[in-house]
Order: structure tokens, then C-alpha cells, then sequence
């Protein structure tokens, strides 16, 4: 008896630690697994080319309304000859993550891309620009994305991170009024003074003297104003507080701007203040309430049928956000883009046409790409592609998903910091 | 030969026996260490913040995370403490009631046809994701709150300043009676089984003593279950104050303390939810979020302990028989 139980305890203890080296396993792996990028995401690619084959075919008929006001993207494509040869030397998988507000676009990129070179897999993960910039700083993913242009701390925190524009959208302003005889196809005319004040909590009612003096021969209602706002950090909110900011001294130096500000309107006194989670949150709120205003991305406001404004532009006329007027905000406002900061602000642009409140979404990417230990010479090579075509042949696909393709010149200023990406000093595009 | 064949049998016994008994207390020393390890985790990750704020982060209802000045953060946990607080104080007011009931129902009164149907449509609700219960808050209970529940309240009850001031859905209110309909499931199925194991002799000698059906459930059912009742509103307590999707989703996410219950509020796990993906950079606003985290396990804890605490002082006042 004594001497059995003394090898069944041997061999409980070998037991133990087999389940100890094979939960280390386990999580190593896991680790492993999540820290670079692996074989594994064949099928979360998989997952995603089946979601955006339904999105496609529903929006082949918008693009090919907006294909013709679009042709800056189509004129840059010829660009693309001069690494139009490439093909990739090895199988890569290449993981991003970043902003949501561009997830949609680029998804379909990749999906795009993968069909174009099967051996290039890139998976993106919309965690939010603020996990997007922890991660490329930390090294975690092999690019990351951001609706906000880094500050300098945040540049300071990730030595040799460059960033890009790839792509740019708008911000409505929506409200719900229908109940109150005001249909969503009314549009209502907005100034960035009267946007603050109902944001800072001290315009209370819809027939408020201002907002009825912007919008002669509509009744305004005496109803409250439900103010909501986002609840998460967001690059919506970034474009949209960034726009109040330059435009209202008060808000200016009451609430700045960020990606999360503190709204003044939630703990005004008589104000409703409320905050969604997400465009989706803010677009039912606002849909949900009756006398309610948000801000969303256009594509949101345009989906759930809600009112959009016309907000005041720098010129002084009263611009409703369409794919068009935000392009014009875009030529108008960059000038020459500078190469080595591409960070632009494109609120408030100059132009009788451009809607004043929009933003530029950004690739984040060492310009050393051997700064990241996980990204190999033929991943480098990939992604320097990848970036190449999106910025070209990619930004046709835009229009159909509601975003806005770059403008010529912010373009030609993409290609100039692109051509400077290297692995260990040597270039990766031609 | 037959001893042997059957001392084999006894020694592949005991040999499961073993192994089950191995596999058993590596689970047993495990699951202690998740937890410590996660709690060291989240002091570990609070430390910043706990240095920073000091206790002034439990009182303080200021919630700045960007200054417009680009000073440093101002970051206070009373908000979101007081709508968690209220939230799930709602909850369990309605799921209590509403659960105790559902559990003697399916247990002494519902006919047998009744009973299997009834028990499987209550437990589907318990099958919902949260993020359905959200959805469908936002779209049908916010509206219907907004437009027939609230004003009712408010005219009849306006005078109390909890009825109080405008109403548009998305708040306190809306948020604990979604949270009542998450939990009641949870609380019905475990009050249902602790009833139906309250012990047949126990109705009998109240019914024998010339107890009527109710006096029987209230004087002989509920007492000897009590334990096991408030077990069961502990566990659904313990879901409600954790709970994140639905209630992000209708509560409003607003830092604000106000005595309306119509109004938007916060609950601790909202603001993690809203706030965690964008901290980047902002290393006091993350420790922050863990220390909100930290207050959530604690409340958790203590709401347990309570919990615990009335079992075990019901169980000396004599209240629940030794036999069980």
C-alpha cells in the first residue's frame, strides 16, 4: 500500500506538471499568436470577404453614380505603373489595427488586394485610434490607423512613426424634428456659434431667437433640444470638436478638442445631455428622441433618414455635407501638403462650396519598418505595396462606402513620404 | 484468478480515483489564483492613479480625462458609482418581487402542463445576449419609456424628485428595468430550485395544522428557503452591477449626479467600456479606468460578504432546518 501510493504520488505530481506545461502552452501560444501575425487568420480573412461580398453588390450602383464626380482618383491611377510590376517574393500576413471610422474601407481594400495578390493576407481590427497608436507604438501590430493626427507627445513616444492620409470623410450635423412639422428633408441652417452654444447647454429650445433667425419661413417648435454627443473616444468627435474649436474662441477654451472632451451641455443647468456609444448610439438616440441633435459620420445620418444641417463655411454660405462639397473642403483647405508632416486640418476650409467640418483619416508605419521585429523584409515589401495601392487603385472604392478619395495633391504628397519607407535604409518602393 | 481480475479492477479504480482527485484539486488551488492574480493585475494597473487621486477619486464627481488647458486629467469615480448604485438598486426592486413570484409559481401552483413551458420560456431570456437586450432597449423600450412610462410617472408622481424633470428614455430608470429583465431569469431558475427543495413534510404539517395554499408558501416554503433566496438575489445582484452592453447602451453616458431617475447617468462598467479604447498616451486616464475596475470587484466583494453574512446569521436565528 505504502509503496504505491508513493508512485501514485510520483505520478500525481508528473500529472500536475503536465497540466501546468500545457496550460504554458496553451497561453504562450496565444501569445504568440497575438503578438505576430499568423497562419491563423486565413479564416478571420475568410470571415470578412464573405461580409464585404454583400456590402459590394449592394454598392456597385452607388459608385458608378459617383465614379464621374469623383474622377481625381481615377486621374492618379496611372500612377501606379511605376511599381505596377511587383509581386510579392514570399506568403505575409500583415495584422493593422486602429480607428473604426475607416474600418469598412478597409476592409474592402484587403479583401481587394488579397484577390489581387493572394499571397499578401492583411486582417485590420477596429479597436479605436486611441488602441491603434498604442499598438504601433508598442509594436504590437504591423500597422496602425488613427482618425486624429498624432500629437507631439504621442510622435515623441514612438521615435521614427511616420503617418499618411488614406482616405478623408465628413461630419453631419443631424436632428430629429418630424414630429414638430419639420420632415428630415428640411434642412436647417446651422453657424458654428449656435452648434457650441447648444453643445455648451445655454441655447435650451429649438425656437431660441438664433435659431430661428437662421431659418426664416420654418416654424420653429418650442421644444427642448435632447443634445447628444458620443460616449466613446472617437475621430468623429475629434473633426467635430476640432471645427468648434477654430471657429468659437468660448469653446476654445472651455473644451478644447480631442478624440473625448468633457461636454459641458451634460451638467448644464435644464440642458439634456446624452451620449451614444458609436455612430450607431448616437444616430438612434437621435432617431429615438424627438427634439434631439447629433453629430455623426454622413453615412450614418444618410442611412437612418435623419435630418442633416447646412453648416456655416468660412466663406459665410450654408453648406449640407455630400461627398462633393467635403472634396471641395479638401482641395481648398491642404494647399501644398508637406511631406514630412502630413498631419492636415481641413475643418472651416476656405471655398464657397466646402463643408466645413471633415477629417482625414491616417496610416500609422515606421519609417524604418525593421523597427518592428516582427515585420520581415518580404512583409516591409507587402505593406509599402499595399500603401501604394490603396492610396491609387484603392480610392476608387470609396465613394460607394461613403468616403471621400484624397485629393490630387495630398495624394502626390502620400507618394513622396512613401517613397521614403525603408528596411534598413534601403527603399522599399522604386 | 477471480481475486485477481478483481484486484485489478480495484487498483484501475483507484487509479481514476486518483487521477480525478489530481485533476480536482489542480482546479480547487487554480481558480484562487485567477483571482488574486487578476486582482493583482488591477492594483497593479491603478497604482498611478491611486498615487494621484488618493481617496479623493471615490468622492469627487469631476470626470475631465482632456483639460482644454492640456493639463493633466481630472478624474473623479462618484458619478459612475451612484449610477451603478441606482441602477442596480432598480433592478432588484422589480426582478425580487417579480422572480420570487415566477419561482412559486413553477414550483407549487403552476398545473403540470404549465410548468415545463413555462420554465423553458423564462430560462430563454436568460439565453438573450446582452448586446440584443441593448438593441432592443434602444429601439423599443427607450420609446415607450419616453412616451407612456415616464410621463405617467411624472404626473402622478412628479412631486418626488426622483420623478422628476424631463424625461427623453435614455437614463437611470430605462437602464435598471432592462437590467431587472436580464437578471430575473437567473434569480427565477436558482429560487425555483431551492423551493422545489424545500422538504414535503414541511407543507404538510402547515397544511395538516389547517394552512391554506398561501399561508403554506409564506409561512412554511419561503422561511425554510430563505437562505437560498437571498443566495439567489446576491448572484442576480452580482450580474446586474457588472452588466455593460445593454446598459451602455440606454443609460445616456453622462457624468453627472442627479436625483431624476429620467435623467442619463453612468454605471462603472459603461465608462470602461466607452472610455478604454481611446486612453492612449493618457498613462493617469488608464490607471483610472483600472481603478474603476478595482472598485467594481471590491463592491462586488462586499455585496458578497453581505450576502454571506445573512446567510450565515439567518442559519443561527433557527430559521432554516439542519436536515437539509
Amino acid at each position: 500500500m505504502i509503496r504505491m501510493s508513493n508512485k501514485n504520488s510520483k505520478r500525481n505530481i508528473a500529472i500536475v506538471v503536465l497540466v501546468i506545461v500545457v496550460i504554458a502552452a496553451v497561453a504562450g501560444g496565444y501569445y504568440f499568436m497575438t503578438s505576430s501575425s499568423s497562419t491563423s487568420q486565413t479564416t478571420s480573412m475568410e470571415q470578412i470577404s464573405t461580409q464585404m461580398s454583400e456590402t459590394s453588390s449592394m454598392t456597385t450602383q452607388q459608385s458608378m453614380m459617383s465614379s464621374e464626380t469623383m474622377s481625381s482618383a481615377t486621374t492618379m491611377a496611372s500612377a501606379t505603373s511605376s511599381v505596377a510590376g511587383w509581386q510579392p517574393t514570399a506568403s505575409v500576413s500583415i495584422t493593422g489595427a486602429g480607428a473604426t471610422f475607416p474600418q469598412p474601407l478597409i476592409q474592402k481594400w484587403t479583401v481587394t488586394y488579397n484577390q489581387l495578390y493572394p499571397q499578401v493576407q492583411i486582417s485590420y481590427n477596429g479597436i479605436g485610434s486611441g488602441g491603434g497608436i498604442q499598438q504601433i507604438t508598442a509594436k504590437v501590430v504591423d500597422f496602425g490607423c488613427s482618425d486624429a493626427p498624432l500629437s507631439n507627445a504621442q510622435f515623441a513616444a514612438a521615435p521614427g512613426l511616420v503617418l499618411f492620409p488614406e482616405t478623408l470623410g465628413g461630419v453631419a450635423i443631424t436632428y430629429n424634428l418630424a414630429i414638430y412639422g419639420i420632415p428630415s428633408s428640411t434642412v436647417l441652417h446651422f453657424t458654428s456659434s449656435v452648434i457650441a452654444q447648444i453643445y455648451m447647454g445655454t441655447i435650451l429650445k429649438w425656437n431660441d431667437p438664433q435659431l430661428v433667425a437662421l431659418n426664416p419661413g420654418i416654424t420653429m417648435p418650442d421644444a427642448h433640444i435632447t443634445v447628444v454627443h458620443r460616449s466613446d473616444g472617437s475621430g468623429t468627435t475629434f473633426a467635430f470638436t476640432n471645427f468648434l474649436s477654430v471657429t468659437d474662441p468660448n469653446w476654445a477654451t472651455q473644451v478644447g478638442y480631442s478624440t473625448s472632451v468633457t461636454w459641458p451641455v451634460d451638467t448644464a443647468p435644464n440642458a439634456i445631455g446624452v451620449g451614444g456609444k458609436g455612430n450607431p448610439g448616437v444616430a438612434g438616440a437621435v432617431a429615438n428622441t424627438n427634439g434631439a441633435i447629433g453629430y455623426v459620420d454622413l453615412i450614418y445620418a444618410l442611412e437612418n433618414n435623419l435630418g442633416v444641417g447646412a453648416v456655416e463655411n468660412a466663406a459665410g454660405n450654408f453648406i449640407a455635407p455630400t461627398l462633393q462639397t467635403i472634396l471641395y473642403a479638401a482641395q481648398n483647405a491642404t494647399g501644398t501638403p508637406n511631406p514630412k508632416d502630413l498631419r492636415l486640418h481641413i475643418v472651416n476650409a476656405a471655398g464657397p462650396q466646402s463643408y466645413p467640418i471633415a477629417t482625414y483619416t491616417y496610416t500609422l508605419e515606421y519609417q524604418d519598418m525593421s523597427k518592428n521585429p516582427d515585420i520581415t523584409l518580404p512583409m516591409a515589401q507587402a505593406l509599402a505595396h499595399f500603401f501604394w495601392w490603396e492610396i491609387h487603385d484603392g480610392q476608387q472604392y470609396a465613394p460607394a462606402l461613403y468616403y471621400v478619395p484624397l485629393p490630387a495633391n495630398v495624394v502626390a504628397a502620400d507618394e513622396q513620404l512613401l517613397l521614403t519607407l525603408n528596411y534598413q535604409g534601403t527603399p522599399l518602393l522604386p | 484468478m477471480q481475486t485477481q481480475v478483481e484486484k485489478t479492477r480495484a487498483r484501475q479504480r483507484a487509479r481514476r480515483l486518483d487521477f480525478l482527485h489530481t485533476v480536482l484539486v489542480v482546479a480547487a488551488i487554480g481558480i484562487p489564483i485567477i483571482a488574486i492574480l487578476s486582482l493583482y493585475a488591477l492594483i497593479n494597473g491603478s497604482l498611478d492613479s491611486i498615487l494621484a487621486f488618493g481617496f479623493g477619486f471615490l468622492t469627487s464627481s469631476q470626470w475631465i480625462p482632456n483639460p482644454p488647458n492640456g493639463g493633466p486629467p481630472i478624474l473623479g469615480a462618484l458619478p459612475s458609482i451612484y449610477g451603478s448604485v441606482v441602477t442596480t438598486t432598480i433592478a432588484l426592486l422589480f426582478a425580487v418581487p417579480i422572480s420570487l413570484g415566477i419561482a412559486l409559481f413553477q414550483s407549487e401552483l403552476a398545473p403540470g402542463k404549465l410548468r415545463l413551458p413555462s420554465i423553458f420560456l423564462v430560462e430563454l431570456l436568460a439565453a438573450v445576449p446582452s448586446v440584443v437586450y441593448g438593441l432592443w432597449g434602444i429601439l423599443f423600450l427607450v420609446p415607450f419609456m419616453s412616451s407612456y412610462v415616464d410621463p405617467g410617472l411624472m404626473n402622478s408622481l412628479g412631486f418626488l424628485p426622483i420623478f422628476s424633470g424631463e424625461t427623453n428614455g435614455l437614463g437611470m430608470f430605462t437602464a435598471g428595468v432592462i437590467l431587472a429583465i436580464m437578471i430575473i431569469p437567473y434569480a427565477a431558475a436558482v429560487m425555483r430550485e431551492i423551493i422545489t427543495a424545500v422538504p414535503r413534510a414541511q407543507r404538510e404539517a402547515c397544511i395538516a395544522l389547517g394552512g391554506t395554499q398561501w399561508e403554506t408558501m409564506r409561512m412554511a416554503v419561503i422561511p425554510y428557503a430563505s437562505t437560498g433566496i437571498i443566495a439567489a438575489i446576491v448572484l442576480a445582484m452580482g450580474r446586474a452591477i457588472g452588466e455593460t452592453m445593454a446598459v451602455t447602451m440606454v443609460i445616456g453616458n453622462v457624468a453627472r449626479i442627479t436625483p431624476s431617475l429620467f435623467l442619463p447617468a453612468e454605471t462603472i462598467p459603461s465608462v470602461i467600456a466607452n472610455e478604454f479604447t481611446e486612453v492612449a498616451g493618457n498613462g493617469i486616464y488608464l490607471a483610472a479606468l483600472f481603478e474603476l475596475a478595482l472598485i467594481l470587484f471590491a463592491i462586488a466583494l462586499i455585496m458578497n460578504l453581505i450576502g454571506r453574512l445573512l446567510i450565515t446569521r439567518l442559519a443561527f436565528h433557527g430559521k432554516v432546518g439542519s436536515d437539509v
